[in-house]
């Protein structure tokens, strides 16, 4: 493996304005982290407009800090006020809330701190080593691979989110459907412009995203959800002991592992990963019944697990072109702007950014580093900062920011309008998380699968026979079908006689996997 | 992933207003039922072509029928399902947030960004955000000032103002 441009790399980030970009980014996402209401996907959202003014590398390392800085921030108000502030914090309040109130909120922090670096560390590491192979491996694929594989990643995304799956996947549809608003590639016909000029131009990925994923979360929140704020416990000493270090060890090795592997799933990402890694240390430990009460591995566990997989779900971005989450289809969106077209090339054609972003991480790694430990006071303080503060200028700044991008008021409806569709998307039980994403890859699933027709004469079942677009395929297939075939399962060991009673055997094995 | 811990269910109860019943259900999924409907006939009215020649049509017409039968088998299926949230009386907050967002959005090529941003803010501290006079005017002030230096003195970006 030529290590040459992964130094490049290294000389790239250490230019003193990517090393600003990427402050910037982990300090604003620490902040976003802390402050609870908006999350990661809609502060990148937000600052989209700002990406067309600095060049792709600077863009990227900062939204990528905001996102991996956001895992650390979400911690804080976790063990501190019992709110989680990012979702994939979530978990970690059981014990984390618990240690403070047994005076130990520094440890948890401490211990959390530490467990995220060592997670993010060790997942750049494996991002480093893995990445160009699968990017070298991707090289091969045809228009069929990539119809199948955008197919599957909307597909999983879909159904791996929480909430109602048939709803997660209508979302999905109406991305796509979105997608196809403009001026049609292949024939010039315009698709659903109603006769107008702006829509004939297709409608744009920034206006879609400030408003589903910012504005709306902006508006959900104006219901006081967050109003009941307890009083920050005290923060004593940040330094764990040895003792708990020795305790959180075996958590932090198996958290960084269960975090990398998740995050490079589709449909993956922090929130699976840090639920997923807690599931399994209060599994395997002697005494499961001092989880929930303070156990330090109840925080190491699912802070290692959530850093290690917002690192590793850049992998199918920056090798296959696959955003792995939501907020991956707002960095694969930013991308886009600049031009760039993430895939396999990529670590051929743009080296700086590829190096760029992922080296950029151990630096943002360290800074978070500091800025959790040492630094942690001044970030407890923001806690006192009342969200109803910052709406209206989060507001300001959505509106106005996404009326810089072309100049144009039309953009400003836009954002409302997209705003106003995820308000009630969210109230009504839809995630616009996969709408995003479906809208990000419906262009590139639906060139790629009518190019796909065209190589193999009009046969669809040319999808099936290539070895690899035809696994993807079957897999696709699986997932789609997992909701009927796990009910088939589930209802043969338990004969229940027709009629309303059958709700209660239906809650059993839900209770089985959570032990 | 359903986790069943008395603790994280009191967190989400705590930030979850009540459910919404059946009816905002079944309109959400007819909703959906009626943009597939209306995509498929649209896209049909597209052409679309053949698997050979896939007109412009196919795609979206696809995805319509697929939205379609999605819904359908949510309409009928949806009826139970408790993660619609009720519209309350805060949503009348929402709804009033909403409004000022638009009259800025109406204002700001008339009138520039100053005077309907301070607007703007004031009512989200004073009425949304429940904050004192002082502070909602103080901190209006401020913002919009904060807004002027950084977009049109630094970033120097063209937006419509009065000064």
């Amino acid at each position: 493996m030529d290590i040459s441009p992964i130094l490049d790399g290294f000389g790239i980030v250490l230019e003193p304005s990517n090393l600003i970009y990427c402050l910037i980014g982990v300090i604003v996402g620490m902040l976003i982290g802390v402050l609870p209401g908006l999350g990661p996907g809609a502060t990148i959202a937000i600052l989209l407009p700002i990406t067309y003014g600095i060049g792709p590398v600077s863009a990227i390392i900062m939204l990528a800090g905001i996102f991996y800085g956001a895992q650390y921030g979400g911690t804080i108000t976790s063990v501190l006020l019992r709110l989680p502030g990012e979702a994939s914090s979530v978990v970690t309040v059981f014990d984390g809330f618990a240690l403070a109130r047994k005076g130990k909120a520094g440890t948890a922090l401490g211990i959390a701190a530490i467990g995220s670096f060592i997670g993010g560390t060790v997942s750049i590491l494996g991002l480093t080593l893995l990445a160009p192979i699968v990017a070298g491996f991707a090289l091969d694929f045809g228009p069929p691979e990539y119809a199948a594989l955008g197919v599957l990643g909307v597909l999983l995304i879909s159904s791996i989110g929480n909430g109602n799956k048939l709803k997660a996947i209508i979302a999905a549809a109406v991305g796509l459907l979105i997608a196809t608003v403009g001026r049609d590639t292949f024939t010039g016909a315009e698709r659903f412009t109603f006769g107008s000029l702006n829509l004939a131009e297709g409608i744009d990925f920034i206006p879609i995203a400030m408003g589903l994923f910012g504005l709306s979360e902006i508006l959900y929140n104006l219901e006081e959800r967050h109003n009941q704020v307890h009083a920050p416990a005290k923060v004593g000493n940040v330094w764990p002991s040895r003792k708990d270090l020795g305790q959180a060890k075996g958590a932090i090795g198996r958290g960084s592992l269960i975090g990398f592997l998740l995050g490079v799933l589709p449909g993956g990402g922090a929130t699976l990963s840090s639920l997923a890694a807690y599931a399994f240390e209060k599994r395997r430990a002697k005494q499961p019944e001092r989880f929930g009460k303070g156990a330090v591995e109840g925080v190491a566990a699912p802070e290692t697990a959530n850093n290690a997989a917002a690192t590793s779900s850049f992998i199918p971005l920056l090798t296959l072109g696959i955003p792995a989450n939501a907020t991956m289809a707002l960095i694969f969106g930013a991308l886009l702007i600049q031009g760039i077209q993430p895939g396999p090339q990529l670590v051929t054609e743009h080296p700086d950014v590829f190096w760029g972003v992922i080296n950029s991480m151990y630096i943002g790694n360290i800074l978070l580093l500091i800025m959790s430990i040492p630094m942690v006071g001044v970030f407890v303080k923001i806690l006192r900062v009342r969200p109803a503060i910052l709406a209206p200028i989060t507001v300001l700044i959505t509106l106005l920011g996404a009326y810089t991008v072309r100049n144009q008021v039309y953009d400003i409806f836009l954002v409302i309008g997209f705003g106003l569709l995820g308000y009630l998307m969210k109230k009504l039980g839809f995630e616009p998380g996969p709408l995003v994403l479906a809208f990000v890859l419906g262009p590139m699933i639906e060139n790629s699968s009518r190019q796909s027709l065209l190589i193999f004469g009009g046969d669809p079942t040319g999808f099936f026979t290539r070895p690899i677009s035809g696994t993807v395929l079957a897999l696709v297939l699986v997932v789609a079908l997992w909701p009927l075939i796990s009910k088939a399962v589930r209802r043969k060991p338990a004969p229940v006689p027709a009629g309303p009673p059958a709700d209660p055997p239906v809650e059993p094995p839900v209770e089985e996997k959570t032990p | 992933m359903p986790i069943t811990d008395p603790l994280e269910e009191e967190v989400a109860e705590e930030t979850r207003p009540p459910h919404a019943g059946p009816v905002p259900q079944v309109v959400a999924a007819l909703v959906a039922l009626a943009v597939g409907v209306a995509g498929a006939i649209g896209s049909f009215g597209l052409g679309l072509g053949e698997l050979t020649h896939p007109g412009p049509g196919l795609w979206p017409f696809a995805i319509s029928i697929v939205i379609a039968v999605l819904s359908l088998t949510l309409v009928v299926t949806g009826r139970g399902l408790q993660d619609a949230e009720r519209f309350s009386k805060a949503t009348l907050l929402t709804a009033a947030g909403l409004v000022t967002l638009i009259l800025l959005a109406a204002l700001l090529p008339l009138i520039g960004f100053e005077i309907p941003s301070l607007l703007l803010v004031c009512v989200w501290l004073r009425w949304l955000g429940k904050e004192s006079w002082r502070s909602s005017i103080v901190i209006s002030i401020v913002t919009v000032a904060a807004f002027y230096l950084l977009f049109v003195l630094l970033l120097q970006v063209p937006l419509p103002r009065l000064i």
